[in-house]
């Protein structure tokens, strides 16, 4: 579980990125924090493992003070997937992988024959092991970002706008893929986007954020469809335009649901 | 030209003496001008003085350095290590200044995610940021090579052998040939060792070369839909 108490950040040019912030992020789901760019997501997801410290507050992994923690040991047991993947330009695919493993002292050959797995695991072709980053599509290399990120098993998995570069098509899949692993996996995922449905469809919580880094609402997706905290969170998931809305119509005696286009989205159960 | 045939000796055996000379010279520059660089990369309001000085050295007119070295090192004025300390500060000074750009040309993203894999802080300058900055410090290194080899050959004046020495023997004696052996052995020289670097460059960053290769491949095949 990791746990924000009353955590504020103000950058020394005085910006106040996160203002007081409590959330509780349970433990082997997904969380989803989703905010207007500038909002301070990134800012939070990196005081989990401490690329910033906050100035008041504090950040708890499983009831223990990050801050109490070296920074360095810390990271190496987080696994940390970033926007335009973030991997080594110079190291080989299957070396960007093992990169965590080598620095924390395993055999090479034990670290590439687990890196091998790892390309598996996220749906890669093994003999992009040999290639260079930039040799790989957009896609790929997120997938192998991701692959970096599970590389040492880490019971917490931050994700900052992992699929933000790629084409919705490469996105919807990776985000199939992801809710796959997760099923597989059940790590503790805080992940970070600006995309509402990205964040409906992956979240089991999800965190709605305003500028100033103040939270309008966590709850589960269903519930904040249901009862938006404020008009800012109505307005943000699109309530109010009726965006969400779905009507239920009769055709040839079945329950057809149409959403506010008039495009059919489904069939009522009954 | 008989003049040349009768003095290969001579003029192989300089090439040497003035290989002895620039080579420590050019090292010294780059090992030197790296934690400078790398310095004025890290704290900004360092940047401004450091690359300053740096400048500044430049300034000075190289035979006012030759001759005032000694009176700070206490060597011979023509003692060869004379010429290499001059040669270095002139080499740090060409390079500073693309040490510095060459550590700013890492990209940010790139640090980040190194830091937030669990990089140390030392991790990260031997395993990310200096060889992703190693294509830039090429090319100041290249720029090194070939204005030390060449700012060697004012060594003769004074009286350290080089390949110099064949400008100054050659004008004294009016022999045409010995002045421009010693143009043409200087450009061999300089453009034998940069040819050298680049090799090496190659050999220690092979993710540039697979880059590029990779963009020829790319434009190779642009060009081929466009003919056809
Ligand atoms: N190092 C810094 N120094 C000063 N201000 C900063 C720094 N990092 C972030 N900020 C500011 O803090 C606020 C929150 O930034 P943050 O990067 O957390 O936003 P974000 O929600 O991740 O935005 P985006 O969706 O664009 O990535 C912004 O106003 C930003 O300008
Ligand atoms: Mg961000």
């Amino acid at each position: 579980m990791i746990e924000f108490r009353g955590v504020t950040k103000q950058f020394p040019d005085g910006t106040i990125a996160v203002h007081d912030v409590d959330i509780v992020i349970p433990p082997r789901k997904t969380t989803v924090l989703v905010g207007s760019s500038g909002s301070g997501k990134t800012t939070l997801l990196r005081m989990i493992n401490r690329m910033v410290d906050p100035t008041g507050g504090q950040v708890l992994i499983d009831g223990t003070d990050v801050a109490t923690v070296d920074p360095v040991k810390l990271r190496r047991g987080i696994g940390y997937v970033m926007q335009n993947s973030g991997l080594l330009p110079h190291r080989k695919v299957i070396d960007n992988v093992a990169t965590v493993p080598l620095l924390r002292g395993e055999s090479r050959r034990a670290a590439h024959a687990h890196a091998l797995e790892l390309l598996d695991t996220v749906g890669l072709d093994r003999s992009l092991a040999d290639r260079y980053p930039a040799q790989l599509s957009g896609g790929q290399q997120q997938r192998v970002g991701v692959a970096r990120g599970l590389a040492v098993d880490p019971n917490i998995l931050l994700m900052d706008e992992p699929f933000g570069a790629v084409d919705p098509i490469v996105r919807a899949e990776l985000q199939q893929e992801l809710l796959r692993l997760q099923g597989e996996l059940g790590k503790t995922v805080v992940f970070v986007t600006h995309d509402i449905d990205e964040a409906f469809l992956l979240g089991d919580q999800v965190v709605i954020m305003q500028q100033g880094g103040l939270i309008s609402q966590a709850a589960s997706p269903a519930e904040i469809l249901a009862h938006p905290a404020d008009s800012f969170v109505a307005d943000f998931v699109g309530a109010d335009r009726g965006k969400r809305a779905l009507h239920v119509t009769e055709v040839d005696g079945r329950r057809v649901v149409v959403d506010a286009d008039g495009r059919a989205a489904g069939v009522l159960a009954s | 030209m008989n003049w040349l045939w009768s003095n290969l000796d001579l003029v192989g055996e300089l090439m040497l003496v003035h290989l002895a000379l620039s080579v420590p010279a050019i090292i010294l520059s780059f090992v030197v001008s790296v934690p400078i660089g790398w310095l004025a990369h890290r704290y900004r309001w360092s940047r401004g003085v450091l690359l300053s000085i740096c400048g500044l050295l430049y300034a000075i007119p190289s035979l006012a350095l030759f001759i005032a070295l000694p009176a700070f090192t206490g060597l011979s004025l023509r003692s060869p290590v004379n010429l290499v300390i001059a040669l270095t500060l002139y080499g740090v000074a060409v390079i500073v200044r693309t040490s510095a750009d060459a550590f700013d040309s890492v990209e940010r993203d790139i640090r980040q995610s190194a830091t937030a894999v669990g990089y140390s802080a030392a991790g990260r300058f031997w395993g990310v940021e200096l060889p992703l900055a190693g294509p830039v410090l090429l090319s100041g290194l290249r720029v090194v090579i070939v204005s030390t080899v060449s700012l060697a050959t004012v060594g003769a004046v004074i009286g350290v052998p080089s390949l110099g020495s064949l400008f100054t023997d050659g004008f004294q004696r009016g022999i045409q040939i010995e002045i421009i052996t010693g143009i043409v052995a200087t450009i061999v020289l300089a453009l034998g060792l940069d040819a050298l670097s680049v090799l090496l460059g190659r050999l220690l960053m092979p993710w540039t070369r697979r880059a590029s290769s990779n963009g020829r491949v790319l434009t190779a095949r642009r060009v081929r839909e466009e003919t056809a």
